[in-house]
């Protein structure tokens, strides 16, 4: 891997925090998002292919997409897509049913908001707590262990997400959390599905865009391994409107080039070898494990477990979680989800007939309806790329 | 098929008296289901901000709304100032100006505050002299503690109109005029709910409009093709019910739309979008292109106008939806499924 280039146009690599408030706005210049759309039409062009697709895997990149309105920048050949970049949605339903069983079993269980309304195969944790279930929201893993300090009862983090989040959580374990703090982990790890999906036969990616976020922790230089294994060119990119175009530039010139090499669009927050104290803490808590992504496919060593030193905070290892009292309701809308096609990139969520009708953020169906990352909800919020 | 997502079991939503959708398939399927059709000029099926009954050679408007805001004092204005303004604001963006008459009923918990209520008459007396209208008859009940929460007040009124001015009226290339800042009755009422301070005070834009929609009307008349005022759902929920009612597309321009800095902050720390929340005191027109420039500086010319602002067209593309220009690329402003805040109008 070559050191990244500079992109011309594009953000400059003086190394801020997070972008918010006006420090934004520089990364908005519609001037240089202009710039930057007209060289991503220049290299589509070049590449001369009636269709150039590009993944994404992360619901913060889908939204800035839709809500700057990104797609109708960039020419109709360029296939802008999201991948399984929704914690939430991935999720599968057998491991809402070991939340909402260990809910009803009495036991208090916190979570992330975007949690609390996926279906399991028959009730979500919503569900459970308007049936009187002690259900919490929380914004931290180290809220959720507060909590267990301040009650008697056993109280069960469901800790989702990906690299990004999963590293509070080992931080919280490793910390010497309450003796009635548990953890119920469904946290995944993404690059194995990255590696899944762009094999399949029908999602035929010549690009990723890597999550500029979970990149922070886990470094771009993670991701040339993943290069190789799928021959496809990986630029890891921010959030920002201009570092999704700056980003989307830089892989289309490999995409052109035929250079399978990842590059950093995202300098100013992501390093080579990323935030290793977290990096430590997150493989000493967990391990790798094969698992289902919820619609997705059986994925290999994606799914992250607590080790063996760390059962003792387990809470499938201390509790005996019964999910067969919660056998599908035949709820016959979600055999028409589409959801699993909408996450592996084969569809979008205007192709669901249910889409806005049927399943509305009010009343979703899948998950990708619910949570603020999934793909549905955004569309829902924002439109696709509008017809004009 | 959208009407079982708010369904529960037959019983009435909150959902459902939010403005949206929802609001107007429980007014279509059941509340007015069953009454003999009108045969006035611009009856209630139009579903606009008021119907229109002809009298003689005169349009006489005729509207009327309820009002259960919380808190009933709030900054910026109250429950009374409220429920005058959006009496007479209604009025106004059908074509009346002339607000002839208001009638007030109240109902009130016993154990209210008589100095609250005395508060709120004033505002609503104030109100009254600020839109040249008054309320000439009106209705008191009282009811017992905890069988309602504070305060509901309704507001009915008449005006005439001498064009009536639909919301359905919109043909391509018309502009969309709005004729203040966007956002701040919602964003308003919420900080204060969330107990949020910004160091500057927002407060609602809740006042009369028919002073400075009158001041439009006066130099463009008919080439007002369509108006709107903005209250529950916000601008997204006015122009996406002009564009679907007059058969058009419209594309906003998101660095016209007059936003306060305060109500941008406090947006973003509520998660709100200040284009869906609630407005008290600004309208949207549909202007001619050949009226625009009068109209916009006729409302320029009034103190309430004077952010007044041309925010974008009809188009003949993508027919009952709302385009937004985001200065970077163009997405869709939907009307939002929901009122992101209960009463607060």
């Amino acid at each position: 891997m070559s050191d990244p280039e500079r992109i011309p146009g594009g953000p400059t690599g003086d190394v801020r925090g997070p972008s918010g408030g006006d420090n934004a706005l520089e990364f908005r210049d519609p001037e240089k998002a202009d710039a930057l759309a007209r060289r991503a039409e220049e290299l589509v062009a070049d590449i001369d292919a009636d269709e150039v697709s590009i993944m994404h895997v992360c619901g913060s990149h889908e939204q800035s997409i839709a809500k700057f309105g990104l797609r109708s920048m960039l020419p109709d050949e360029l296939d802008l897509r999201m991948g399984p970049g929704c914690p939430v949605c991935v999720t599968d339903m057998p491991e809402v049913d070991e939340a909402v069983a260990l809910a009803n079993a009495g036991l208090t269980i916190v979570t992330y908001g975007d949690m609390l309304h996926v279906p399991g195969t028959s009730l979500s944790l919503s569900d459970a707590r308007d049936a009187g279930a002690d259900v919490q929201v929380v914004y931290s893993a180290a809220e959720a262990a507060e909590i267990a300090e301040e009650t008697d009862n056993h109280v069960v983090f469901f800790a989702t997400g990906f690299e990004t989040t999963a590293a509070p959580t080992a931080a919280v374990i490793r910390d010497d959390p309450p003796e009635n703090f548990w953890v119920l982990s469904a946290h995944k790890y993404v690059p194995p599905a990255m590696e899944v999906v762009a094999a399949m036969p029908d999602t035929d990616v010549d690009g990723f865009l890597a999550a500029g976020n979970a990149a922070t922790i886990t470094g771009w230089g993670l991701f040339e391994e993943l290069v190789e294994e799928t021959d496809t060119p990986i630029t890891v990119g921010g959030f920002e409107p201009l570092d999704i175009l700056a980003g989307l530039v830089a892989l289309l010139r490999d995409i052109r080039d035929r250079e399978v090499t990842v590059r950093n669009a995202y300098p100013r927050c992501v390093t080579e070898q990323g935030n290793e104290p977290a990096q430590e803490q997150l493989w000493e808590v967990f391990t790798t494990e094969s698992g289902e992504w919820r619609g997705i496919a059986h994925i290999p060593d994606a799914n992250l477990i607590l080790r063996d030193e760390y059962a003792h905070v387990d809470a499938r290892e201390k509790f005996d979680i019964d999910t067969a009292s919660l056998a599908a309701s035949g709820s016959s809308l979600i055999d028409d989800c589409i959801c699993g096609d909408i996450m592996a990139g084969r569809e979008d969520p205007t192709d669901c007939e249910m889409f806005g009708e049927e399943c509305t953020p009010e009343d979703p169906v899948g998950a990708c309806m619910v949570s603020s990352e999934g793909t549905c909800k955004i569309w829902h919020e924002y439109g696709g790329r509008p017809d004009l | 098929m959208t009407d079982d997502n708010f369904e529960s079991d037959g019983v009435v939503t909150l959902e459902q008296g939010a403005g949206g959708k929802a609001m107007r398939d429980l007014v279509g399927d059941i509340l007015t289901a069953g009454f003999p059709d009108d045969s006035l000029a611009i009856g209630r099926e139009a579903m606009d901000d008021g119907a229109v009954v002809p009298i003689g050679d005169r349009n006489v408007v005729f509207t009327t709304d309820s009002h259960v805001v919380q808190p009933p004092l709030f900054p910026g204005g109250d429950i009374g100032r409220l429920a005058v303004s959006g009496t007479v604001n209604d009025l106004a963006v059908m074509g009346a100006t002339d607000v002839r008459a208001l009638s007030s009923a109240v109902v009130v918990e016993a154990g209210y505050a008589e100095s609250d209520l005395e508060r709120i008459a004033d505002s609503m007396a104030r109100t009254c002299r600020e839109a040249d209208a008054t309320v000439v008859t009106g209705d008191t009940k009282v009811m017992g503690h905890g069988d309602i929460d504070g305060i509901v007040l309704n507001t009915a009124g008449i005006g005439i109109a001498d064009h009536v001015v639909r919301d359905d009226g919109l043909s391509p290339n018309d502009v969309l005029v709005i004729t203040g800042e966007v956002g701040r009755h919602g964003v308003a009422l919420l900080a204060e709910r969330e107990g949020i301070e910004f160091g500057t005070t927002l407060e609602s834009d809740v006042r009369p409009i028919n002073g400075v929609v009158d001041r439009a009307l006066a130099v463009a008349g008919e080439d007002v093709t369509a108006m709107k005022d903005p209250t529950r759902m916000g601008l997204a929920g006015a122009a996406n019910e002009m564009a679907t009612k007059s058969g058009v597309g419209i594309e906003l321009r998101q660095d016209r739309i007059p936003v306060p800095s305060d109500v941008k902050g406090a947006s973003e720390m509520l998660g709100l979008n200040p284009l869906q929340i609630a407005n008290e005191g600004i309208a949207l027109l549909g202007v001619d292109p050949t009226a625009a420039e009068d109209v916009l500086a006729a409302l320029r010319s009034h103190p309430d106008g004077e952010d007044a602002a041309a925010i974008g067209k009809a188009i003949d593309d993508e027919h009952g939806r709302v385009l937004l220009d985001t200065g970077l690329g163009t997405r869709y402003l939907r009307e939002p499924a929901t009122e992101p805040a209960p009463r607060i109008c």
